[in-house]
């Protein structure tokens, strides 16, 4: 008896469907956006982390974080990723992304292939609130393009942070309103503020509550914050989620600064379509030097781009001659800021 | 120029007018000479620099990027010196001082340009490299007017607005001996010929509050519909200012060459046909045109119809009484048949006046003014001596369709509100206000917005029609731009007609009728 040792080629072990990525020989999908039987999710936001899926493989943060979102009942069974597990014929394994609380990265190592990492959505500026990303040598990487033109440099956010307290001190009577989606990016920009020197009560809008909870439960200390929703709100500072400027709840604000925070506010256009007044910079997305850089230090004989403006990084590749094709995935966000 | 950059950034997403006036005023008070004088001058559009061309930037670009990623990015941004700002890369951010960034582009030869606005960007972070670049080609875009700078400059001192505007056309930047000044110093000397002069402005009035007057205290003449100007002829420097003192003699060449006369004087800047006074939307084509062609010249030649002297054959008239200054404005030759003198109306009583003014005998015409026979000429707005009874505005009955989100201190608020009238079966939108009603009717408004929305696009949406609007306005102008053909000027919300059905709205064709 003998058997035939034949490699798999790479799109045979990992390719896009209309439900998601899927993995052949593990038999299981990444990020999907439709219920599956079998789902690995990179992290919790709603885009990648839908509810309904057979079983769910994640880090123990995304899977509470999942449980927060859309009740106990999100998905038939859960598993934690802890070391290198197997699934079908792969061994998989979760590595910090530094994107949001709990994002990961996942290898999927087949027993006969290439090496493929996932990388979801990640990031490379240090973020309190995320475990640091973690670069993991593979043969194929698969990055986002959220921000895959060059004009996107993220600032600094501590300077961005600078803006903001000028203003709050320009407009002492006015209260500030900044829009930062419910996870992540709101518990960073409350981190932010408090590395900023603002130590008194942040209001924080009801939808933000628990996520916030969880935050400071997992050892992230958000410091005093007070709910926006009461009549008389006595903080200068309020985070909201986006959906809330378009809702009556801003009415009870006087003449407030309203503010954003996000990668696109680097490009005025965006910040003007947004109609705010106050753009701020500050991300949670890999930007253009870092994931350049990011390839570039993998060095992978591949690269996959899943979703942004992919066409950016395309062409930085071809005048790099690494190899590179984007995958066109369906049902992320535009936006996924 | 951190500063002066941060400024621009502010001011370029901030839409309330105060809000604007106290980040200028702080910027001013904070920034040392001679940085804060060009930075208002850059603001006001009075830095005269070297104009860098687009193309010039592009080359730029070719020698550093990627063309495919260039465009990719430009498509992106949608802004040129926006997108050099961001891809720009250099990882420098000194604060270089703003009068550095001006000497450069003032001083620097055509042939050293590239080299030089180059080597600046090198030493600036990305809000700065906007800055300079924006500096560079000319273009702020930030909603500033002159006159608003000035009243930042008046709120920061003793001089007034009135103070700052007679002498600012004297004034050059960066302006140290205005702000010296606002500091306490002396006042500047008025160097320059042909100065603005702070114009004598009414209070509003009505036949109740005319009442305690007695008619023969006063003259009255019509209020035309045009725009409020000064005319300057001193010593051969012919000048047009509108009333905030800005100088709008480029767009009217044919103006400024009858002003054969010796003398600043006040008056309406009208299109005038012969006898007919054409209407204001005519005067409208006229406006904010930097070239006015020989066609536009022909087919709406403008003209002035002077209400008052000021300075008449070297003798500062405005300390005698109007029936002074009047007479020897009616003994003037204006040497030009562009030029005529506003005529004064016969009355006896305030009802005689009131017939007048409710039967006029021009559409151009908005009503009347009244001036006290004894005023001199004040400039600002004193209380008393002159007043304005404008005509009772139009008003039609229309149908609220899309409702839009305001800013500052109506966020939350649905505040701006688009309005349609029948046009046979269909409701046509005619016009938007975003005013009239009290802070009381804007919360039911935002409520019955809410509660009847149709559908949403972005911070718009589209209501049932169901409720019925009152609009008051000023006038109406045919208009090629809006679908219903016609454009109301101020139009707002009188009443919530939240008795009315939608079926006894207005139809268009009422409102087309209105037309002059």
């Amino acid at each position: 008896m003998f058997t035939i040792l034949v490699s798999m080629r790479a799109d045979q072990i990992l390719h896009p469907t209309p439900a998601g990525l899927y993995c052949p020989p593990g038999d299981f999908y990444i990020d999907p956006v439709r219920p599956v039987p079998r789902a690995l999710i990179t992290h919790g936001h709603g885009d990648h982390a839908r509810s309904g899926h057979g079983a769910v493989m994640a880090t123990r943060q995304t899977l509470e974080i999942m449980a927060i979102r859309y009740g106990e009942d999100f998905a038939g069974q859960r598993q934690a990723a802890d070391g290198p597990v197997r699934v079908g014929d792969t061994t998989v394994s979760f590595h910090p992304a530094g994107h949001i609380l709990g994002s990961a990265q996942i290898a999927v190592q087949p027993d006969r292939g290439p090496k493929i990492v996932v990388s979801g959505d990640y990031c490379r500026h240090p973020n309190p609130v995320s475990a640091a990303y973690e670069p993991v040598p593979c043969d194929i990487f698969v990055t986002e393009a959220t921000f895959g033109l060059p004009v996107f440099k993220h600032p600094d956010p501590a300077g961005e942070m600078t803006r903001l307290l000028a203003s709050m001190a320009e407009f002492p009577e006015r209260p500030h309103l900044i829009g930062a989606y419910a996870l992540g990016k709101a518990q960073r920009l409350i981190m932010l503020a408090r590395e900023a020197g603002i130590d008194g009560p942040i209001a924080i809008h009801g939808a933000l509550q628990r996520l916030c909870d969880y935050h400071v439960e997992q050892g992230i200390d958000l410091g005093p914050l007070v709910p926006a929703t009461a009549k008389q709100v006595d903080a200068q500072l309020v985070i909201a989620p986006p959906s809330a400027f378009a809702s009556a709840w801003v009415q009870r604000f006087r003449d407030p600064v309203i503010g954003f925070a996000s990668g696109w506010m680097a490009v005025r256009a965006r910040a003007r379509q947004r109609g705010v007044e106050l753009p701020l910079v500050i991300s949670d997305h890999v930007d253009w030097p870092q994931v350049t850089r990011t390839i570039t230090e993998l060095a992978p004989s591949e690269v996959w781009i899943t979703h942004g403006t992919e066409d950016g990084l395309m062409r930085w590749c071809e005048l790099q001659g690494i190899p590179a094709r984007p995958l066109r995935l369906v049902g992320y966000e535009d936006e996924p800021e | 120029m951190r500063a002066f950059a941060n400024l621009l950034e502010r001011l370029a997403f901030t839409p309330a007018r105060n809000a604007k006036l106290r980040l200028l005023r702080h910027y001013l008070e904070q920034t040392p000479d001679p940085d804060r004088g060009y930075a208002l001058a850059a603001l006001t559009g009075d830095l005269k620099l070297r104009t860098v061309t687009p193309s010039l930037l592009r080359g730029l670009m070719v020698e550093r990027v990627d063309e495919q990623l260039f465009a990719l990015s430009y498509d992106f941004v949608g802004d040129l010196a926006e997108t050099i700002a961001l891809l720009w890369d250099s990882d420098r951010d000194e604060d270089v001082p703003l009068h550095q960034a001006v000497a450069l582009l003032r001083d620097t030869g055509k042939s050293g340009l590239p080299m030089a606005i180059a080597g600046m960007l090198d030493r600036l972070g990305p809000s700065q490299r906007l800055a300079f670049l924006k500096l560079a080609t000319g273009n702020m875009r930030i909603g500033l007017s002159a006159r608003m700078a000035r009243i930042a400059l008046a709120e920061m001192g003793t001089p007034d607005v009135a103070q700052i505007e007679e002498i600012w056309h004297g004034l050059t930047p960066p302006y140290q001996p205005l702000f010296d000044w606002i500091a306490g110093g002396p006042r500047p000397e008025q160097a320059a010929r042909a100065p603005f002069r702070p114009v004598m402005l009414s209070t509003p009035v009505d036949l109740d509050q005319l009442g305690a007057f007695q008619p023969a205290d006063y003259i009255a003449e019509w209020k035309w519909d045009g725009i409020r100007v000064q005319a300057i002829n001193d010593d051969g420097v012919r000048r047009l200012y509108s009333r905030t003192g800005e100088d709008i003699g480029g767009s009217f060449p044919d103006v400024i060459e009858a002003l054969n006369f010796d003398g600043a004087v006040d008056g309406e800047l009208l299109v005038r046909r012969g006898e007919d006074v054409a209407v204001f939307g005519d005067l409208q084509k006229r406006l904010g045109r930097k070239q006015v062609g020989k066609g536009m010249l022909d087919s709406h030649p403008a003209s002035l119809r002077v209400y008052d002297l000021m300075i008449w054959q070297g003798r500062d008239l405005r300390d005698l009484p109007l029936t002074d200054r009047r007479a020897v404005l009616e003994g003037a030759d204006f040497g030009s048949d562009r030029i005529d003198v506003s005529p004064l109306l016969d009355f006896a009583t305030w009802d005689d006046l009131a017939a007048l003014r409710a039967d006029p005998p021009a559409a151009v015409i908005e009503g009347v003014m009244i001036k006290r026979r004894d005023s001199a000429y004040v400039g600002g707005r004193p209380r008393g001596p002159w007043f304005k009874w404008k005509r009772d505005p139009h008003v039609v009955d229309a149908v609220l369709l899309y409702a839009q989100r305001g800013h500052g201190k109506r966020s939350g608020f649905y505040s701006d509100f688009t309005f349609g009238l029948w046009d046979a079966d269909q409701l046509v939108p005619v016009g938007k206000a975003y005013f009239g009603f009290t802070d009381e009717e804007l919360r039911e408004l935002d409520r019955f917005v809410r509660n009847n929305t149709v559908e949403r696009f972005g911070p718009v949406r589209s209501v049932a029609p169901k409720l019925v609007l009152e609009v008051a306005f000023e006038g109406l102008n045919a208009s090629g731009r809006h679908k219903a053909g016609v454009a109301m000027r101020f139009p707002r919300i009188s009443r919530i007609r939240w008795d009315k059905p939608i079926a006894e709205a207005d139809h268009l064709s009422t409102l087309k009728a209105m037309i002059p």
